[in-house]
């Protein structure tokens, strides 16, 4: 992987760090800082447990902690939680979010930013942080731009974007990538069920982290 | 979250009655229901911390339950609730979860916003 001065991933949703823990837990043993902006607390989720261990009430603070838990198994110490709830992203204060992402941006000058495509992202929290970081980072003169990778899961989004140019082996980093999985307990208890770290098939679905480069005009 | 104990909830709701209170009622398919079957559909609703004043409410069958709130103008109404927070005393929390745990419907009611 190419080194970065700085990477910054901006998400919607705790949980959505764990699909590409692998990425950033190799770059921050590569001595690379990582600031993780994530955007809710994910409080319209409808997992909780099975039997239901959380509610709507209890559910945001639960999250929060998984939040945390997860970071630290990645190895990410600078998470900033912008404290907007969960399914409104896109119908928050445009101008207003973008601020607080430029903030940001003006002040950790990441090389690298890491969050969705806006358009292919299927959910429309995803959708709409992407759109958002796209149009901050358009903003800024071409020559200061970070890179921005792209994470795309709709159906059918190769034959429009192509295949993913970046594709990550984080074979060396799953124990950080399962720890996030595991932290994040209220979301993916059902998903792994009884699974662990040892099965073949549980490495072969993790070890492949896979971005598209976003093209600016 | 425990199984929805109906008199206990009956009783919580006349306590609730013939006063402005707040309301959470929601339901959802989840947000990757077509993404995942393409023959289904995507939907979601919620309305957090609506105002509200019933003077009539009950729970009504035998698990799943419903809830039904006459209010001044119109009604309040959940099908498919089958869990409730029981260390809840003077507000209700009902949710439906379906076989897999997962949230389907939400209702809950308060004197103070949630």
């Amino acid at each position: 992987m190419e080194r970065q001065r700085h990477v910054l991933v901006v998400l919607p949703h705790p949980d959505d760090e764990s699909g590409r823990a692998g990425t950033l837990a190799s770059y921050i043993d590569q001595g690379t800082p990582v600031t993780y902006v994530c955007l809710t607390l994910g409080e319209m989720g409808r997992s909780m447990g099975n039997p239901p261990f959380a509610n709507r009430v209890t559910l945001p603070a639960i999250r929060q902690k998984e939040l945390e838990a997860s970071c630290r198994s990645i190895g990410i110490t600078d998470l900033r939680m912008f404290g907007l709830h969960d399914k409104t992203v896109e119908f928050e204060d445009q101008d207003a979010l973008d601020a607080r992402l430029r903030a940001v941006i003006d002040e950790v000058k990441p090389s690298l930013i890491i969050t969705f495509y806006p358009g292919y992202s299927v959910h429309p929290d995803h959708d709409a942080t992407g759109a958002a970081v796209i149009r901050t980072v358009g903003r800024m003169p071409a020559a200061d731009r970070p890179a921005v990778h792209c994470v795309a899961f709709a159906k059918g989004c190769e034959e429009v974007l192509g295949p993913p140019d970046v594709v990550n082996d984080v074979s060396g980093y799953l124990q950080q990538k399962w720890g996030s999985f595991q932290a994040h307990r209220s979301q993916f208890a059902m998903f792994f069920g009884n699974q662990s770290l040892q099965d073949k098939e549980v490495q072969e679905r993790l070890r492949t982290e896979s971005f598209w480069t976003y093209r600016f005009e | 979250m425990q199984p929805i104990a109906p008199q206990a909830v009956q009783r919580i709701l006349q306590g609730l009655k013939d006063q402005d209170i707040y309301v959470c009622l929601e339901m959802t398919t989840g947000a990757y229901a077509a993404h995942r079957d393409s023959s289904k559909m995507t939907a979601a609703t919620f309305v957090s911390n609506g105002r509200i004043r019933f003077s009539q409410g009950s729970i009504a069958g035998s698990g799943p339950y419903r809830v039904g709130l006459k209010t001044e103008t119109g009604w309040v109404y959940a099908e498919g609730l089958t869990h409730w927070d029981e260390s809840e005393a003077e507000r209700l929390i009902l949710a439906g979860h379906d076989s897999d745990g997962k949230l389907v419907v939400g209702l809950m009611l308060g004197k103070t916003p949630f």
